[in-house]
C-alpha cells in the first residue's frame, strides 16, 4: 500500500468529478435547494383542510363555530346541507364535515349538554389524525368561552405542564432540512462512488490501473476518501449556509462532533456504493438497484416516521444499515445536542458497518471487475 | 464532382441507378460526417465503400436505407425521393439494412429462430410461409443447428449470418450491409461472400451496398467508393482505382488517392530483420485455460516469446485473444494451466513485475477528464517513476509519440490516430521491458495505423522490447516475428508468417489462415457446398410479401411476443417489473405509517405514594407507551432525553398526593422531545388525553360522580377507517403510486433501451407504424401491471389487512385503465430522453412527484392552488386514488365513482395519440 498512490488516484477522482457538469449539478442542487425545499414545503401537519359544516340551529353561537375556521390551517369553510354531507365525502371533496343540530345554542345554555357531530375521512391520513384533535380543542374553547358569560368553569384541579424540548414550538422546518440533509449525504455518497466506479468499468479504465502497479485496495480507498470528502465539504457547507444561514435552524450540538460521525457514516456508504458497483453490470442496472436499494435506505431508517412504530423484524434487518445509526447521531447531536458521551456506541457500529462492507466489496473487486470487461 | 467521371456501366447502358445522391451533408452536433455527397450508385451491383471508421460511410447508408432524416441535398432511392415518408412507406419493404456493429439490431437474448421469426412478422408473413422461408435461410447459411441459441452466444461469424437471415427474411430489391465482416474470422467472411454471392445468383437484380474496412474483401467488389473525411475521394471499379493511382493493392491505392496533406511524411513501413542474441524467454504459457461456467474462453494455449520479439495472437472476435491477455496481466485467473513474465510465475498481487510491462487495450482506457498531460503524469506517478523524473519523461514521451501540440486538450478532443499514440505513451512512460496490445490499431485509418507501427518496429528493435500484439487484420499479422492463430479458445498454430504459407502452399496469410481453420474445424465447411439446401427452392414470387400499409395486429403483436420474451429473459428488469412494486409497497406502508406505538418514557416520581404510582401505571398500561427504568435526577433525565433513549420524561412534584387531597392545585410536568415534531405532537395529544382519563377516573373514585358534565358532546365519527389506523389509510393511496411509477419507468426503459442499443433501427427501416410499435410494446406491461395490482390487493388485504369494502370489480376496471394511462406516461417520457439511466430517473421524479403532491394524497386536489391545481387536475392518479379509496376504505361502486371514471377513459386515447405524435419514425 502506497500512500501517494492513494493520494493521486483520489487527486484523479475529484479531477474527474470537476468535469462532470450533471454530477456538479447535482450536489450542488442537493444540498442548497433540496435542502431549502424540503424544509420548507413539509406542510405543517394541518394547511389548508377543507371543512364543510352543516349548521341547522344558526345561532349566534353557530355562527361564531363557524368563523373559527380560517386559513391557513383550513380553508374557508363550505356551508351544506344534510343531504350532501355523506356524497361529498365519498367523493373525497373534504376531509372533515361538522353537524350543528338544530336548537345547539338553546340546549347548552340551558345546560342539557348537546352534542356536536364531527365527520372525519380518516382515510385521509395526516390531516384527519391531528386535525380532529385540534378541531375538538377549538370547538371546545369557543363553547366555553361563550358559556363562560353565562356561568364560570371550574379549573382543573391537576394541571399538565407540557414542553416540549429541542424544539419548543416544534417548528417542521428544523425537521425538515436536517433529516434531507442527512438524506441527501447518504443519496450522494452511494452515487457518486457507484456510478464512477461503473463509467470507469464502460471506458476500460479500472482494468487498465488493475494491470497497473496498484492494488484493489488503493483503488477502493482513494474513491473512499476523495468521493466522502466531496460530499463531507458539501455538507458542511450546507449545514453552516443553508440550515443555519438561510433556514436559520438552530444547531443544539457540536458540528465538529457531527462531521465526524458523517466522515464514519461516509466510510460505510461510499464502501457501499463501490459494492453496487461492482453488482450492476451497467449504468441502467444500477440505476434500478439504487431505487430498490436507496428507498427502504432512507424511508425505514427513523428519518421518516419513528423506528419504534415499526414492526419488529423490520427494526431488527435496519440494525444493520448505516443509514440507522446515522439518523440517530445526527438527531441526538443537531436536535438534542448530544456528545460524544451519549452517541459513542453509534460510532463504533458505524466504523463496523463500514468495515464489513469495505471488506466484502474489496474481496468481490478483482474478480467482478475481470469478469465483467 | 469527382463522382461524375466514373460513371457506371450500368448508368450509361440506360438503367436508372438504385440510388441517385446530390449534395448531401449531414452534421452531427459541430461535426461535420458528410460534405456535400453526390454519387450514383449502379444498379444489380456489388458495390462498395472504403474507407477507416468514421469517415461517413454509415452516415450515407443510414440515409439511403431511410433510417436518418435528410439534412441537406437530394437522396433518391428506388426511383424516388427518401425525403417523403410516403416513398419511404412504400420502398422500405424492398430494403434491407444490416447497421454497424456486430448484431446490432438484433436481440441479444432471443434465440436465432426468434430473431428471424420477429421479422418475418414485421413483414406481415403467415406462419407457414415465414417457417418455410426461416428453414431455408438457415440451412444456407449452416445456422440450422443454432436454432435455438441466443443471438448474443453466437460467434461474431455467426451473428453476420444471422443478421443476414434476418435482412433477407422479405427477398429485398436493395441490401444495405454496412461493415458486415469486421472482426468475423477469415473463414467466415469467406464463406459470408459465398453466401452473398449465391444470394445473388439467385436474385440477380439485387443490389448490394457494402461499407469495409477490409482492403483485400473490397478487391472482389464490381464497383468501388473511397471516402474520406465526409467526402467521396473517387469510384470505378476497383481496376480502375488501382490503374490511376498505379498502385497494385487496393490499401496503396487508397493512401494515394488521399489529399497531401495527410500522407505527408507517410513511409511504407519496413521491417529489419531481428538480432538472435541469445534466447531469453519474456513470455511464457503452459496449457492456459479459462472457463467461465460450462464455456471454454481458452482452450490449453501454450507459447514461449523471447525478448524483443513482436508476437502476434491473430484471429476473430471472441476466439479469447482478449482473455488469454488479462490472464497474463493478472486480471483473470487462469482455471487451468501457468504462465511466467520474466520467468517469473503470474501473480496479481506481485506488482514487481507489474512494473516492467505496459498494457494498451482496445478502448485505450484513457481519463477523459483528464488532459493528455494529466494522463501522463498521473501513469508516471502510479507506476513510482521518481519525481524530479517525471516531467522530462512526459516531455520525453510527448515527442517521441508526436504528442507535443496537444498536450492541454482531453483526449476526447482528438482524433482516433492521436488518441492511440497517447495510449502508447501512456503505456511506455515507465519504460516497460514488454508490452501487450490487444487490438491497438482498430478502426484506425492505414496511415496512422503504419505510424503506430513504425513505434512498435522502433521500440523493439532498438530498444528491445517485447511485444505480445492481437490483431484480426492480416497485413499486421505479416508484420510480426512469429504469429498464433486463434480460433474458438485454440491456438491452431505459431510460426513465423513465411514459414506458415510455406506450410499451406498459400500465397497469402489469408489463406493460409482459412485452410488451417478448415482443417481444425471441420464441421464449420459450408453446409451449401454439399448439402442440396442452396438449390434455388422455389420461393414464392416477389411481389406476394408485400406488406399492406396500414394498422397491422400482426406487426404490433410481433412487437409485444418479442418484448415479452426480452423481459423475461433479463433478471434484474423482471425482478423490478414483477416484486419492485411489492418490495416498495412494503417499504412505504411501514416506512410512512403515523400510527405512534410504543413510544418510550420514563417517570420522575419525587412523591413516591401510591396515588403518583396510580398515575404512572395509567400511562404505562397504554399501547401508546412503553415504561423505561424510572430517572433519578434532573442531570439523568437531561442525558437520557439527549440520547433519544426516552421521548417522553414525566416529572410528578414532590407532594403530589397530599396537594391533590387538600385540593391545592398541582402541576405535573412533561418534558417531550421536539426533535420529530410530528412525533412530539402525536404525544402532546396522548398525553393529554390520558391525563384528562385519570381524572375523570379519579374524581369518579373519590367523589362517586362524573366530573366531566361538560358543556357539549363532541362525537367524533372516523369516517371509512374507524380505527384510524394509518394503514388503512395509507395502502389505497400507494397502490396507485407504484401502478403509476414502475409501469411507466419500465416502458420508457423499454424504448430507450431500444435506442441505446441501437435496434430502435428496426422501427426506422421496417414496415411497422408508430402505432403499431407503441401499442406493441405497451400491451404486456399493461399484462404485468394488472398481475402486479391483483397481488397488491392481495397483500393489501392479507398482509397488512386492509379490507375491500367496495366493488372489486370497478376498481379493476378503473386499474386496467390507470395502468394503460401509466404505461402511455412511461412512452411519452421516451420520446424525450436518449440514455437509460435518464429515462429511470427521470420517470421517477415525473410521476412520483406530481402524483404525491397535487393528486390528493394528503390534501385533495381542491384544496390546491395555481400549477398544483392544474396539474391534479389532469393527473390520472387524482381519478384512480378517488377510486381506489372509494372502492378500498368507503365500500363504493360503479355507479357513486362514475365521475372519476370518465377522465380515466379519456386519458388513454389523448396520451397514446400524443405518443404517436411525437415518436420519430427516422433518426435525427
Amino acid at each position: 500500500m502506497r500512500l501517494d498512490t492513494i493520494r493521486q488516484l483520489g487527486i484523479k477522482e475529484l479531477h474527474s468529478l470537476a468535469r462532470d457538469p450533471i454530477m456538479m449539478g447535482l450536489i450542488l442542487f442537493a444540498f442548497t435547494v433540496a435542502i431549502y425545499s424540503g424544509a420548507t414545503a413539509m406542510p405543517e401537519t394541518l394547511n389548508k383542510a377543507p371543512i364543510a359544516i352543516v349548521d341547522e340551529d344558526r345561532s349566534p353561537l353557530s355562527a361564531r363555530i363557524v368563523d373559527i375556521f380560517y386559513p391557513p390551517h383550513f380553508l374557508p369553510p363550505v356551508l351544506i346541507t344534510q343531504a350532501e354531507m355523506d356524497s361529498r365525502m365519498d367523493a373525497g371533496l373534504d376531509t372533515f364535515a361538522l353537524n350543528i343540530p338544530p336548537e345547539f345554542q338553546r340546549d347548552l345554555l340551558a345546560g342539557r349538554q348537546p352534542t356536536i357531530q364531527l365527520n372525519v375521512d380518516a382515510t385521509r391520513m395526516t390531516q384527519a389524525f391531528s386535525g380532529s384533535g385540534y378541531i375538538q380543542t377549538m370547538i371546545s374553547s369557543e363553547v366555553a368561552e361563550f358559556a363562560q358569560r353565562y356561568r364560570g368553569t371550574a379549573p382543573l384541579p391537576v394541571d399538565l405542564e407540557l414542553r416540549a424540548r429541542f424544539n419548543p414550538s416544534l417548528t417542521q422546518t428544523w425537521f425538515g432540512a436536517l433529516m434531507e440533509l442527512i438524506n441527501n449525504v447518504t443519496m450522494l455518497s452511494i452515487v457518486l462512488t457507484g456510478a464512477a466506479l461503473i463509467r470507469e468499468r464502460e471506458h476500460g479504465t479500472i482494468e487498465h490501473l488493475l494491470v497497473m502497479p496498484v492494488t484493489p485496495f488503493e483503488i477502493m480507498t482513494s474513491k473512499v476518501w476523495s468521493m466522502g470528502l466531496v460530499v463531507l465539504v458539501a455538507c458542511a457547507f450546507s449545514l453552516l449556509f443553508v440550515v443555519q444561514g438561510l433556514l436559520s435552524v438552530p444547531i443544539e450540538g457540536s458540528l465538529a462532533l457531527f462531521l465526524v460521525g458523517t466522515a464514519l457514516h461516509l466510510f460505510a456508504t461510499t464502501s457501499m456504493g463501490i459494492f453496487l458497483g461492482t453488482i450492476a453490470r451497467s449504468m441502467p442496472q444500477f440505476g434500478l438497484l439504487l431505487m430498490l436499494v436507496l428507498l427502504p435506505l432512507e424511508m425505514l431508517s427513523g428519518g421518516v416516521t419513528p423506528r419504534e412504530s415499526m414492526p419488529p423484524f423490520v427494526q431488527a434487518v435496519m440494525q444493520v444499515v448505516p443509514t440507522t445509526h446515522f439518523v440517530s447521531l445526527a438527531q441526538a447531536i443537531l436536535c438534542r445536542g448530544a456528545g460524544l458521551d451519549v452517541v459513542w456506541p453509534q460510532f463504533t457500529i458505524l466504523v463496523l458497518i463500514g468495515a464489513v462492507f469495505f471488506g466484502i466489496t474489496l474481496a468481490r473487486f478483482r474478480k467482478t471487475i475481470g469478469m465483467m470487461g | 464532382m469527382i463522382s461524375g467521371q466514373a460513371t457506371p456501366s450500368s448508368v450509361a447502358a440506360g438503367i436508372a441507378p438504385v440510388a441517385h445522391l446530390t449534395d448531401v451533408s449531414l452534421r452531427y452536433g459541430k461535426t461535420l460526417a458528410l460534405d456535400g455527397v453526390t454519387l450514383d450508385l449502379p444498379t444489380g451491383q456489388m458495390v462498395g465503400l472504403i474507407g477507416p471508421d468514421g469517415v461517413g460511410k454509415s452516415s450515407l447508408f443510414s440515409l439511403i436505407a431511410g433510417a436518418r432524416v435528410i439534412q441537406a441535398g437530394q437522396v433518391e432511392v428506388l426511383a424516388g425521393d427518401m425525403a417523403e415518408a410516403r416513398h419511404r412507406k412504400v420502398v422500405c419493404p424492398r430494403i434491407a439494412y444490416m447497421p454497424q456493429g456486430l448484431g446490432k439490431n438484433l436481440y441479444a437474448t432471443l434465440s436465432v429462430f426468434e430473431n428471424i421469426d420477429f421479422f418475418g412478422r414485421l413483414f406481415a408473413q403467415d406462419s407457414g410461409e415465414r417457417h418455410r422461408r426461416i428453414d431455408d435461410l438457415l440451412a444456407s447459411t449452416g445456422l440450422a443447428p443454432f436454432r435455438d441459441r441466443p443471438a448474443g452466444k453466437l460467434s461474431g461469424g455467426m451473428k453476420q449470418k444471422l443478421g443476414l437471415c434476418c435482412a433477407l427474411i422479405h427477398d429485398p430489391d436493395l441490401l444495405i450491409l454496412d461493415e458486415p465482416t469486421t472482426g468475423v474470422d477469415p473463414l467466415s467472411r469467406r464463406q459470408f461472400w459465398e453466401l452473398i454471392g449465391r444470394i445473388r445468383a439467385r436474385q440477380p437484380g439485387m443490389s448490394v451496398l457494402v461499407a469495409t474496412a477490409y482492403m483485400e474483401e473490397a478487391a472482389r467488389f464490381d464497383w468501388l467508393v473511397a471516402m474520406d473525411g465526409g467526402r467521396v475521394l473517387t469510384c470505378g471499379t476497383p481496376r480502375q482505382l488501382l490503374d490511376r493511382t498505379a498502385s497494385d493493392t487496393l490499401e496503396g491505392a487508397f493512401i494515394a488517392l488521399l489529399p497531401e496533406e495527410k500522407r505527408a511524411g507517410h513511409q511504407p513501413v519496413h521491417i529489419p530483420p531481428r538480432a538472435t542474441d541469445g534466447d531469453e524467454v519474456a513470455i511464457e504459457a503452459k496449457d492456459l485455460t479459462m472457463r467461465f461456467g460450462d464455456f471454454t474462453a481458452v482452450d490449453r494455449v501454450s507459447f514461449r516469446i523471447a525478448r524483443g520479439e513482436i508476437f502476434g495472437f491473430l484471429g476473430s472476435n471472441g476466439c479469447g485473444k482478449t482473455t488469454t491477455m488479462k490472464m497474463l496481466t493478472g486480471l483473470l485467473t487462469a482455471s487451468e494451466g501457468e504462465a511466467w513474465l520474466f520467468g517469473r510465475a503470474i501473480n496479481p498481487k506481485d506488482l514487481a513485475t507489474r512494473r516492467r510491462v505496459g498494457y494498451m487495450t482496445q478502448s485505450f482506457s484513457l481519463y477523459s477528464e483528464l488532459t493528455v498531460e494529466q494522463n501522463l503524469t498521473l501513469h508516471a506517478r502510479l507506476f513510482s517513476v521518481p519525481a524530479d523524473q517525471i516531467p522530462g519523461r512526459v516531455e520525453e514521451m510527448a515527442n517521441r509519440f508526436g504528442l507535443a501540440g496537444v498536450m492541454a486538450a482531453r483526449p476526447d478532443s482528438l482524433p482516433l490516430g492521436q488518441r492511440q499514440r497517447l495510449s502508447l505513451a501512456v503505456a511506455m512512460i515507465h519504460h516497460p521491458e514488454m508490452l501487450i496490445l490487444d487490438e491497438p490499431t482498430s478502426g484506425v485509418d492505414p496511415i496512422a495505423r503504419d505510424d503506430f507501427w513504425q513505434i512498435l518496429i522502433g521500440l523493439a528493435r532498438r530498444d528491445r522490447v517485447t511485444i505480445f500484439i492481437s490483431t484480426h487484420f492480416m497485413n499486421e499479422a505479416e508484420r510480426c516475428d512469429r504469429i498464433s492463430l486463434m480460433h474458438a479458445g485454440l491456438v491452431l498454430v505459431s510460426d513465423t508468417p513465411a514459414a506458415l504459407m510455406q506450410k499451406r502452399g498459400a500465397t497469402t496469410l489469408e489463406e493460409a489462415f482459412i485452410s488451417f481453420l478448415e482443417e481444425a474445424v471441420p464441421e464449420s465447411k459450408p453446409p451449401a457446398r454439399s448439402a442440396a439446401a442452396m438449390d434455388p427452392s422455389p420461393l414464392p414470387p416477389h411481389g406476394t410479401t408485400i406488406p399492406k400499409i396500414g394498422f397491422s395486429l400482426r406487426r404490433l403483436f410481433s412487437y409485444s411476443r418479442r418484448e415479452a420474451l426480452e423481459l423475461r429473459r433479463d433478471p434484474i428488469r423482471a425482478t423490478l417489473a414483477l416484486l419492485g412494486s411489492l418490495i416498495l409497497m412494503l417499504i412505504m406502508g411501514y416506512g410512512i405509517t403515523l400510527d405512534v406505538e410504543n413510544l418510550s418514557f420514563a417517570v420522575l416520581d419525587r412523591d413516591q405514594t401510591a396515588i403518583s404510582r396510580d398515575y404512572v401505571l395509567n400511562l404505562a398500561g397504554s399501547r401508546y407507551f412503553s415504561e423505561h427504568a424510572p430517572i433519578g435526577d434532573y442531570a439523568e433525565l437531561d442525558q437520557r432525553m439527549r440520547g433519544g433513549e426516552i421521548s417522553l420524561a414525566m416529572e410528578i412534584p414532590p407532594g403530589f398526593a397530599r396537594d391533590l387531597g387538600r385540593g391545592t392545585p398541582v402541576a405535573i410536568g412533561a418534558w417531550i422531545d421536539g426533535a420529530m415534531p410530528q412525533r412530539a405532537e402525536t404525544i402532546q395529544g396522548y398525553v393529554r388525553g390520558m391525563h384528562a382519563h385519570w381524572l375523570d377516573e379519579m374524581a369518579a373514585r373519590r367523589l362517586g360522580q362524573s366530573r366531566s358534565a361538560g358543556l357539549i358532546n363532541i362525537e367524533t365519527r372516523f369516517r371509512y377507517n374507524p380505527e384510524v389506523k394509518s394503514l388503512v389509510a395509507m395502502v389505497p393511496a400507494v397502490i396507485p403510486l407504484l401502478l403509476l411509477m414502475i409501469p411507466a419507468m419500465l416502458t420508457a426503459l423499454s424504448v430507450v433501451r431500444e435506442k441505446e442499443l441501437g435496434s430502435i433501427v428496426n422501427l426506422y427501416v421496417t414496415p411497422v407504424t408508430r402505432l403499431e410499435f407503441l401499442l406493441g410494446k405497451q400491451l404486456p406491461y399493461i399484462g404485468l401491471a394488472m398481475v402486479n395490482f391483483l397481488l397488491m390487493s392481495l397483500l393489501a388485504v392479507t398482509v397488512f389487512g386492509v379490507p375491500l369494502k367496495g366493488s372489486f370489480f370497478a376498481l379493476s376496471v378503473a386499474a386496467l385503465l390507470y395502468v394503460t394511462s401509466a404505461t402511455a406516461m412511461g412512452l411519452l417520457f421516451s420520446t424525450f430522453v436518449r440514455s437509460q439511466i435518464a429515462a429511470i430517473f427521470g420517470t421517477a421524479v415525473l410521476t412520483l412527484l406530481p402524483a404525491v403532491q397535487f393528486c390528493g394524497m394528503t390534501s385533495p386536489v381542491s384544496a390546491l392552488e395555481g400549477l398544483g391545481r392544474m396539474i391534479g387536475n389532469i393527473y390520472p392518479t387524482t381519478y384512480f386514488l378517488t377510486i381506489a379509496r372509494g372502492t378500498f376504505s368507503k365500500g363504493l361502486g360503479f355507479a357513486d365513482l362514475q365521475a372519476s371514471f370518465l377522465p380515466l377513459i379519456l386519458a388513454v386515447p389523448l396520451l397514446t395519440g400524443l405518443c404517436v405524435l411525437l415518436l420519430r419514425k427516422q433518426e435525427r
